[in-house]
């Protein structure tokens, strides 16, 4: 059936398109956007009125845990992408710490074939090294061949500078996108905070801002060495923003990504020992925030990516040190971000890129653009609706969310992908 | 005309002419060893060392051939037998078979640049049977014969070098040979076995294997050292062997008279199927013989004299 979205502000920063547009949908692709695209006459077609409403490009999230295979008791393929179609995305990457991790072309596949039920793209990131254990490196070409479009050992850092080196060089050879979770592990070890005034109050154990940095220097002064790129996972730390700054400045390809915890919240939210808060990185101080915020304005910090890690109670309802690291985001972290923009730190386009092309270019990625001929991949926003997160209400099989009760400004309305709609909160 | 050099340490040293003159030397060397009576008398009188700091069957047993058939007594030292165990410097052994009056020592190390140590300090000449990653001359040089046999004159010919050429003596002195000469060298293989600035070496990188054959003249395809580099380097031997191994697939890009050739021992499977190693243009053997008379030549020409 055809779908016709009616006067939307069609908004796709890299196509330099805003402005009030008809965009008619058929057989899965957008085949004509103008001011007077009317529904083909006689055939069926449904009809979006998205007066007041922003159409744009479907929104990647370039970083989520789904758990699947092997912890489905705390989210699935299906009901991570109904999360993510919940929060305006069309598709999402997901990291290779399963059980069994995703570091063979098996694991690849089977997580593809799950896909294929979820109602969003499903684009599995594999492992750098077997078993993420730093040492032994992954088939990434067979990997490749299977549908991985990444590598990454997120949730570790491979700690031996040799073995990374060779990792970028391997990947490299393939033509394999590398993303870095940077934390040296000597250092980091048994922490579950940010080191600062807060955990002398708290008495938790610190993690230091260093832990992030020094592996960022490293991955960067390899990924130049090497000559491939590197993408760095999680900015939380001032110091990655400049490192990264000046890496970008001297010409190094690399490129980064944050998530929203990390420009909302600081470490002041751990006071009151909610497992919630508790994240790797951590969250960090008000100075780091202003820098993150600070990163994303000026383009250092390229992707906004939510680490969707959910938990069950199992992880999360334990004392403060026991419990699991991450929080889920896929439902939060477009408003969350829309508040960026009406604070005035990012303009609505800048968001936009950090969902969309952004994201797509660090993974070589065929996104979905609005235009026609494009596949029909569109995200529908309303950036002024008011609405609370309530519990019970995630579409996620965790509810492991420090936001619960929080009120927001802007909401995706529409999630449509090929052409299907999704997630629609007004129908 | 003679070698200008009293060692044979690296075809960096050596001239095209002079590599022309070895290779034509090695021509009537190997009309020697297709006789009934393999044996000239030569070099009846000579001694040659040969001292094997590293493990090897081949090369070791292909000099010995060599000095053999040309007469020479060969005394070969392998690191387990040597005075090396008891603590002696390489120096101090070079110094004491010299006293002995040697007229040729043949040198294989596993550090590079050991072979030029004794060179520098004895004034018996010196041949590099292998250096650590460094040079192999007399595996080029009977490479170069091989393809020359075959394909009458190196210039102009495409060289596909195929594997880790970062540590691979037999691809730097090949490369070396091979540019002498006037062939263009490509190469191919996971950039973890690529020496950085690899291009600088005079070669092509060219990243898939489909692609790096096309319009080849010769394909060598080199060893894997698995039980070394496995996991660090490359994956596994499945994956290196789906993506940088020869196989008849692969075969069906390249020119249907392709030479390929492998300087040994073989792990059948990984860097070559089997297929392939029994296919009529594979000369993987023709090598092996080549490698007797190429090293009578240069026994001949370093000694000889
Ligand atoms: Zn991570």
């Amino acid at each position: 059936m055809a779908l016709l979205i009616r006067t939307a502000r069609a908004l796709d920063p890299s196509e330099g398109l805003d402005e009030i547009l008809n965009i008619l949908v058929e057989g899965g692709r957008i085949t004509a956007l103008g001011r007077d695209i009317e529904a083909p006459a006689g055939g069926d077609c449904d009809v979006i009125d998205a007066a007041g409403l922003i159409a744009a490009p479907g929104l990647i999230d370039m970083h989520t845990h789904l758990r699947e295979p092997g912890q489905e008791y705390k989210e699935t393929i299906a009901s991570g992408a109904r999360a993510a179609a919940a929060g305006g995305f069309t598709a999402v990457a997901c990291m290779a710490n399963t059980y069994p991790a995703n570091d063979n072309a098996s694991t690849t596949r089977y997580i593809l074939e799950r896909a294929r039920e979820a109602c969003v793209r499903v684009l599995p990131v594999a492992a750098l090294t077997v078993g993420l254990k730093g040492t032994a490196l992954t088939e990434m070409g067979d990997l490749k061949e299977a549908g991985a479009v990444a590598l990454s050992d997120d949730g570790c850092s491979i700690a031996d500078a040799q073995v990374m080196r060779l990792a970028l060089e391997y990947a490299r050879s393939f033509e394999m996108p590398v993303l870095c979770h940077c934390e040296d592990s000597s250092l980091s070890f048994g922490g579950v905070m940010h080191e600062g005034a807060v955990s002398a109050v708290l008495g938790l154990r610190p993690i230091a801002p260093a832990a992030e940095e020094l592996i960022v220097q490293r991955d960067i002064a390899l990924a130049e060495w090497v000559g491939h790129c590197v993408h760095i996972q999680h900015v939380s730390t001032a110091g990655s923003v400049r490192i990264i700054r000046e890496a970008k400045a001297r010409g190094v390809r690399v490129t980064a990504e944050t998530a929203p915890h990390y420009f909302t919240l600081t470490d002041e939210a751990v006071r009151g020992f909610d497992t919630n808060t508790k994240m790797n990185p951590p969250l960090r101080s008000a100075s780091d925030v202003a820098a993150i915020r600070q990163g994303l304005a000026d383009g250092t910090i390229d992707v906004i990516a939510s680490d969707h890690a959910p938990h069950s109670s199992l992880e999360k309802d334990v004392e403060f040190d026991h419990a699991a690291f991450g929080i889920v985001g896929l439902e939060t972290m477009l408003p969350l971000t829309l508040a960026l923009v009406s604070e005035g730190v990012l303009t609505l386009a800048q968001a936009v890129e950090k969902f969309t092309c952004n994201p797509a270019a660090v993974l070589g990625y065929g996104r979905a653009r609005l235009k026609a001929g494009s596949v029909a991949d569109i995200t529908i926003i309303d950036p002024d609706m008011l609405w609370t997160l309530e519990r019970g209400r995630l579409y996620s099989l965790s509810c492991n969310t420090p936001f619960f009760g929080r009120t927001f400004t802007g909401r995706a309305v529409y999630t449509i992908v090929g052409g299907t709609v999704v997630h629609a909160l007004r129908a | 005309m003679e070698l200008s050099h009293k060692d044979l340490l690296g075809i960096e040293q050596l001239t095209a002419q002079e590599i022309s003159l070895i290779l034509d030397t090695a021509v009537s060397m190997k009309e020697v060893s297709a006789r009934e009576i393999k044996k000239v008398p030569t070099l009846r009188g000579k001694t040659i060392i040969s001292m094997f700091y590293e493990p090897s069957t081949r090369t070791r047993t292909s000099f010995e051939i060599a000095g053999k058939r040309l007469s020479a007594d060969v005394i070969n030292i392998s690191a387990s037998s040597s005075s090396v165990v008891k603590g002696e410097t390489l120096e101090d052994t070079g110094r004491n078979l010299q006293a002995m009056n040697p007229d040729l020592l043949i040198v294989r190390h596993a550090c590079a640049g050991a072979p030029k140590l004794l060179a520098d300090a004895l004034p018996t000449p010196v041949i590099n049977a292998g250096d650590g990653s460094h040079e192999h001359p007399t595996q080029a040089l009977l490479d170069a014969f091989t393809i020359r046999e075959r394909l009458e004159t190196l210039a102009g010919r495409s060289v596909l070098i195929v594997g880790d050429i970062l540590h691979s003596r037999v691809a730097r002195s090949n490369i070396l040979l091979l540019n002498k000469m006037g062939a263009a060298v490509r190469v191919c293989g996971p950039l973890t076995m690529m020496p950085r600035a690899v291009e600088q070496l005079g070669v092509e990188y060219v990243p898939c294997l489909t692609d790096a054959v096309r319009d080849a003249d010769v394909i060598m395809m080199l060893r894997i050292q698995k039980e070394r580099q496995q996991g660090a380097r490359f994956p596994n031997e499945r994956e290196y062997s789906r993506f940088f191994g020869l196989n008849r697939a692969v075969l069906r890009h390249a020119r249907g008279d392709v030479l390929i050739m492998h300087p040994g021992p073989v792990n059948r499977g990984v860097e070559i199927s089997p297929d392939v190693m029994s296919l009529p243009y594979s000369i993987i053997l023709d090598q092996v013989t080549n490698g007797v008379a190429v090293r009578m030549a240069l026994m001949y020409l370093l000694t000889g004299k």
